[in-house]
């Protein structure tokens, strides 16, 4: 297990340089630059910018420069917000994404297994159908409708949340944000777990189980719950790469100040280290999540422990 | 059952949590705004602005956008300042004297001017602050707005010493500046964030990072109190300010909306009492429900084409230009396109105080007549119905350019027969698209930085790297280079006039349109004035009770 672990840690590494060299070049081959504004510069005042912010060197250079900085654990200035450097954004705004995320995670997971189980004890039955129709809709409706939607109807109409920001950081922010965000996760983790389950619930051991004469809700925590949620695990992965990237329009449409949103104006302002900041931080993230996941996966089915 | 409650119970705590929360953005009561007197203030002077996007830096030296001038103009006050309705009036200098040849101006500081830590704003602070704009290490993108003053242009070249700005600190209280030429518009250009004053002792103290909340010492009515980047920035009222007396309201937070639906939808919702910005396509519904809070003002703005004269098809082909330039019915584009109250343009300058906007004279003609005259100048240019004209727009990605670029389009269609490609790109790509010249035509747009001519003017000269359309004329730059030195503001303002007129004889561009300025304001904000540079200092405004 230890020589797993290790071997999947020293894997991520080539990984994420492949990662940042590529993101790098990537994006300075993007037209456009972020000096390039609607008033335009005398050549003299972009040459000192160019100077100071080492973009007059080779770019092969530049990514030495700039990968030996981030050894030391320095992301760099701001292009944009030229009072912040990006370590300290990131700092600011993770915490906000990382809040919003970890609500809407838990949201989904809570409800879409519930839903799921509900789901397939009463298969082909009312309460199966509706929330298989629900899940449907929750899929098909992008976020970009639904968050709209929900402000006009929670906020504009009944005034019962805000419309958005996050105010003076109360939860009453997050919800809407978080349910919109969850809706998608929700109905795809019903629709695994309802599917899982009732394959269990045909197996010979539960069979047994019932033999024994255990009423149906112990058959199915105890029994039947840890093997149908194998798949749920394994979409995790998926799911919070899912989280983070809609994290990045949810953000932006509810003016939540998370990472999501900085991507997505320093993508648009070619804020160059901004930007290379975000996706190291997002990149090492993903690796990292997605080795716990692998571990988690470990613990729940014991044929993998080896 | 275990673990699916303990996966619940969170949860629900959060959300219960959530629903007890107060609103303090209340509905309002049904009492006459103002109480009984109409004029009585609400209890809580808290004010709430939307401010399109996240300002660069609240540093006034660098910063560029009108996000960042409407922060920094509660934060800061230059040597001159504006009244609500935008007039000129004394800010930090009571008084100034200027020399007859108009080169040489003396200010003289109020003597109880005071940094929000209670230190005296002196002389030597603009000094200091003044050098520091022009100085190439403080990398100002704005700079270039200073060059009238002796030496600016070199010490931002790198040719000269800071030191030798042509900004003196005579005394405490006396501040001289010298300029290449006579300059007019200097006043206007003293509230603008590049002259204000900055705090020396911590600003060289924390170079690069003092515009932060707790370290920025600042000298208007307002101080930086908190910013959450992306979220808001708050001020909070500074008693040191001279006027404090006169200032109303205690805390302004602004907030970086980009989304002008979102923004609507949070005005509505009662989160913000001004909205910045509004979305086109709800301007009826807010011309049904709410017209006593829609403010819409001309803007001191001009929405034109331009043409790149420096390839084929526009280069030497006055007649196709002029032809285009006739066969766009503005009365449509600003009525049904647009339809905010734009004014439609035949003209560069918008309409200013002290200026004669210029005309080419088929402005005057109807529709029809100049639908004519571009049929009959387009078939002398070498077109027509066999060779028709296929020209490339350019435009930068938004719904709005998008929808007089295609009714531009088909006009040209329906009365010349051009054939007409719709290109959008990415604002980026956009901007380097058209400073490259790789257009035929392409959307500009440009806000004056001060209410002068000169302003938009200088836009057009030969050497302006702002003169996207490649356009050299000798005449139009013999007249703005007389003007630039003409010290009789009458004088002055004709050499201008007269600019003009060649400029819309040679039609390097074709405008549309003038700008207005688009806000709700909610009936219980007062003291809001309408005004052509559409500043609207907090300290003007006032919370009526509600």
């Amino acid at each position: 297990m230890l020589r797993f672990t290790l071997s999947r840690i020293l894997g991520a590494i080539p990984t994420l340089l492949i990662l940042i060299s590529l993101s790098f070049l990537l994006i300075r081959v993007a037209p456009g630059g972020p000096f390039d504004s609607e008033k335009q510069l005398p050549p003299e005042i972009e040459a000192n910018l160019r100077a100071a912010y080492n973009l007059d060197e080779p770019v092969v250079q530049q990514l030495g420069r700039y990968l030996w900085n981030l050894a030391q654990g320095d992301f760099g200035p701001s292009f944009q917000y030229r009072d912040f450097t990006v370590t300290e954004l990131i700092a600011g705004s993770f915490p906000v994404s990382l809040r919003l995320g970890a609500m809407a995670m838990l949201l989904a997971l809570s409800l879409g297994v519930l839903a799921g189980c509900v789901a397939a004890l009463r298969q082909n039955r009312l309460a199966d159908y509706s929330v298989m129709t629900a899940a449907m809709t929750g899929i098909s409706v992008p976020n970009f409708v639904m968050a709209p939607l929900l402000v006009l109807v929670f906020a504009v109409w009944l005034g019962w949340l805000p419309a958005g920001g996050l105010g003076d950081g109360s939860v009453s922010h997050l919800i809407l944000p978080v349910i919109t965000l969850a809706l998608p996760q929700i109905a795809y983790i019903a629709r695994l777990t309802r599917a899982s389950m009732i394959d269990v619930l045909r197996s010979p051991f539960i069979r047994t189980a019932r033999a024994q004469g255990l009423t149906p809700l112990t058959v199915l925590i105890r029994h039947a719950m840890k093997p149908a949620l194998l798949p749920v695990v394994s979409y995790l992965g998926p799911a919070l790469a899912g989280i983070i990237t809609g994290s990045v329009v949810v953000e932006q449409i509810f003016g939540v100040p998370g990472l999501g949103r900085f991507f997505v104006q320093g993508a648009l302002n070619r804020d160059y280290t901004l930007v290379m900041g975000v996706v190291v931080f997002y990149g090492t993230l993903i690796v990292v999540l997605n080795l716990m996941v692998d571990l988690l996966y470990g613990w729940l089915d014991p044929r993998l422990r080896r | 059952m275990h673990r699916a409650v303990r996966l619940l119970i969170p949860v629900a705590v959060v959300f219960a949590a959530s629903c007890g929360a107060p609103d303090e953005t209340a509905q309002p009561s049904s009492a006459p705004i103002g109480g009984a007197s109409g004029t009585e203030l609400a209890a809580v002077q808290v004010l709430h602005r939307g401010n399109a996007a996240e300002p660069q830096t609240l540093d006034p030296h660098r910063a560029e956008g009108v996000p960042e001038s409407n922060i920094l103009r509660d934060l800061f006050e230059g040597l001159i300042d504006a009244s609500p309705s935008g007039e000129l009036i004394p800010g930090v200098a009571e008084r100034w004297e200027r020399s007859e040849d108009g080169r040489t101006y003396r200010f003289t500081l109020r003597a109880d001017a005071r940094w929000s830590n209670g230190d005296p704003v002196t002389a030597a602070d603009f000094e200091f602050s003044m050098r520091r704009t022009v100085d190439p290490a403080t990398l100002s993108r704005y700079a270039s707005i200073l060059f009238p003053i002796v030496n600016a242009e070199a010490i931002v070249n790198g040719d000269k010493s800071p030191e030798t700005l042509g900004v003196t600190a005579v005394n405490e209280r006396e501040l001289e500046i010298r300029l290449n030429a006579p300059t007019p518009y200097l006043l206007g250009l003293l509230t603008h964030s590049t002259t204000y004053p900055v705090h020396a002792p911590t600003v060289t103290a924390n170079e690069g990072r003092f515009a932060r909340p707790g370290q920025l010492v600042s000298n208007g009515a307002y101080v930086l109190d908190e910013w959450v980047v992306q979220s808001h920035i708050r001020l909070r009222r500074n008693p040191n300010y001279w006027n404090n007396d006169k200032t109303t309201i205690n805390e302004v937070w602004y907030y970086p909306l980009e989304n002008q639906d979102a923004e609507l939808k949070r005005y509505r919702a009662g989160e913000l009492q001004i909205a910045n910005n509004l979305p086109y396509n709800q301007l009826t519904w807010m011309r049904e429900n709410i017209p006593n809070e829609l403010r819409i003002a001309p803007y001191f703005g001009s929405y034109y084409f331009g043409l790149n004269l420096t390839r084929p098809p526009f280069a030497g082909n006055r007649e196709l230009r002029a032809a285009l330039a006739m066969a766009i019915d503005r009365q449509i584009i600003t009525e049904k396109v647009t339809g905010a109250g734009e004014i439609a343009a035949y003209g560069w300058v918008p309409p200013i105080a002290g200026y004669a906007g210029q005309q080419p004279e088929w402005a005057q003609w109807s529709q029809a007549e100049r639908d004519a005259e571009a049929e009959r100048l387009y078939a002398q240019a070498g077109y027509g119905e066999e060779a028709p004209l296929t020209v490339e727009l350019l435009y930068n990605t938004s719904e709005n350019h998008k929808r007089v670029a295609a009714a531009i389009a088909s006009m040209w269609k329906q009365t010349l027969g051009v054939n007409t490609r719709l290109v959008n790109k990415e604002w980026k790509v956009f901007l380097d698209t058209r400073a490259a010249k790789e257009t035929e035509v392409f959307r500009a747009g440009w806000i004056g930085d001060y209410a002068d001519a000169y302003s938009f003017a200088q836009l057009k000269h030969s050497t302006n790297v702002q003169n996207d359309s490649g356009y050299k004329s000798d005449r139009y730059d013999a007249l703005l280079d007389a003007a630039a030195a003409e010290p009789n503001p009458a004088l002055r303002a004709d050499l201008m006039q007269q600019a003009e007129a060649q400029l819309l004889e040679d039609l390097p561009i074709i405008p549309v349109y003038f700008y207005v300025s688009r806000h709700l304001v909610k009936p219980w904000v007062t003291g809001w004035e309408n005004n052509v540079m559409d500043q609207h200092r907090t300290r003007h405004l006032a919370i009526l009770k509600h």
